[in-house]
C-alpha cells in the first residue's frame, strides 16, 4: 500500500513538473494518466520495495552526502591523469567480495562504483563484483572497503 | 545580488565545459576502451552536474528549475547502468576474443 502511494506521488510530481498547465480539464487528464500507469505497474508486479525503496529514505541523505564528496575527489583525480597523459595510469581488473545481503544493496554498491570515475563495475554476481580501475590506487581504495561498509549501513 | 548569481552561474558553466573538454581529451588519450570509459565518466557525473547547476541558477524559482533537477536525477540514475552494460559488453568481447582466437 505505501509503495502504491509512493509511486503515485512520484508520477504526480513528474506530471505536474512537466505540464505547466493547471486547468481543470488538463489536471483531470493528469489524474487519469497517473491512475493508468499505477494500474499497469501493478499488473506488471513491479510496485514493491525494489522499485520504491522508501525504507532506505532515512539513511540516504548521509550516504549521498558522502558519495558526492567521493565523486568530486575521484573526478579531480581522473582529470589530473587525463592532462598528465597515459603514462600516469595503470589500468587493471580485480574481483571484490560483495557482502551486501539484499539485491538492492548490491545494486547500490555497483552503481556507486560506477558513479565514481576511476572505477567501473564490469560484472556483478551474488557474491562478487568484477571492477576495472583506472589506476591500482583506485582499486586499493575500493579494497579498503569504506564504500562497502557505508552501503551496509544503508541496508540496515 | 543578481550580478553575483550570474557570475556564479557563468563560473559553473565554464568549469563544466572545461570538464566536458577534458573528458573528450581523455577518450582520445587513453589506450583502451575500459580506460576511456573512466574519462567519459568525468563528463557524465561532475561535468553535467556543474552545467545543470549553472543553468538552475539562471532559471530562478520556476518550473524550469524543477525540470532541470529532473534531468539531473535521470542522468545520475541512468549513466551508471549504461556504463555497466557497456563495460560488460567490452569484457565479454575480450573474453570471446582470447578464447575464440585460439580456436581458429
Amino acid at each position: 500500500m505505501k509503495h502504491t502511494v509512493s509511486i503515485s506521488a512520484l508520477l504526480a510530481t513528474i506530471w505536474l513538473a512537466n505540464s505547466g498547465h493547471y486547468t481543470g480539464l488538463l489536471l483531470s487528464f493528469g489524474v487519469v494518466s497517473v491512475a493508468l500507469v499505477v494500474w499497469v505497474c501493478h499488473r506488471m508486479d513491479v510496485v514493491d520495495h525494489e522499485s520504491q525503496p522508501i525504507h532506505l529514505t532515512r539513511h540516504l541523505p548521509r550516504y549521498y552526502s558522502w558519495l558526492v564528496v567521493q565523486i568530486i575527489i575521484s573526478n579531480i583525480d581522473v582529470v589530473k591523469r587525463i592532462w598528465l597523459g597515459s603514462s600516469t595510469i595503470s589500468p587493471g581488473t580485480r574481483r571484490f567480495p560483495v557482502g551486501q545481503k539484499t539485491d538492492i544493496g548490491r545494486v547500490v554498491y555497483a552503481n556507486s562504483i560506477n558513479l565514481t570515475p576511476g572505477t567501473i563495475s564490469v560484472e556483478l554476481s551474488d557474491s562478487e563484483v568484477l571492477v576495472h580501475g583506472l589506476t591500482q590506487a583506485n582499486l586499493n581504495d575500493l579494497d579498503a572497503g569504506e564504500m562497502s561498509r557505508r552501503v551496509d549501513q544503508l541496508e540496515k | 545580488m543578481n550580478d553575483a548569481i550570474e557570475f556564479l552561474s557563468g563560473a559553473l558553466l565554464l568549469l563544466g565545459s572545461f570538464l566536458i573538454f577534458t573528458g573528450a581529451l581523455g577518450v582520445l588519450r587513453f589506450p583502451d576502451t575500459l580506460s576511456r570509459m573512466h574519462a567519459a565518466g568525468v563528463t557524465e557525473t561532475l561535468a553535467t552536474t556543474l552545467l545543470l547547476m549553472g543553468l538552475m541558477l539562471l532559471a530562478g524559482w520556476s518550473l524550469v528549475l524543477l525540470k532541470l533537477i529532473m534531468i539531473l536525477l535521470f542522468i545520475l540514475f541512468t549513466s551508471p547502468t549504461s556504463s555497466h552494460a557497456l563495460a560488460k559488453a567490452v569484457w565479454r568481447h575480450q573474453e570471446h576474443e582470447t578464447k575464440g582466437g585460439r580456436h581458429d
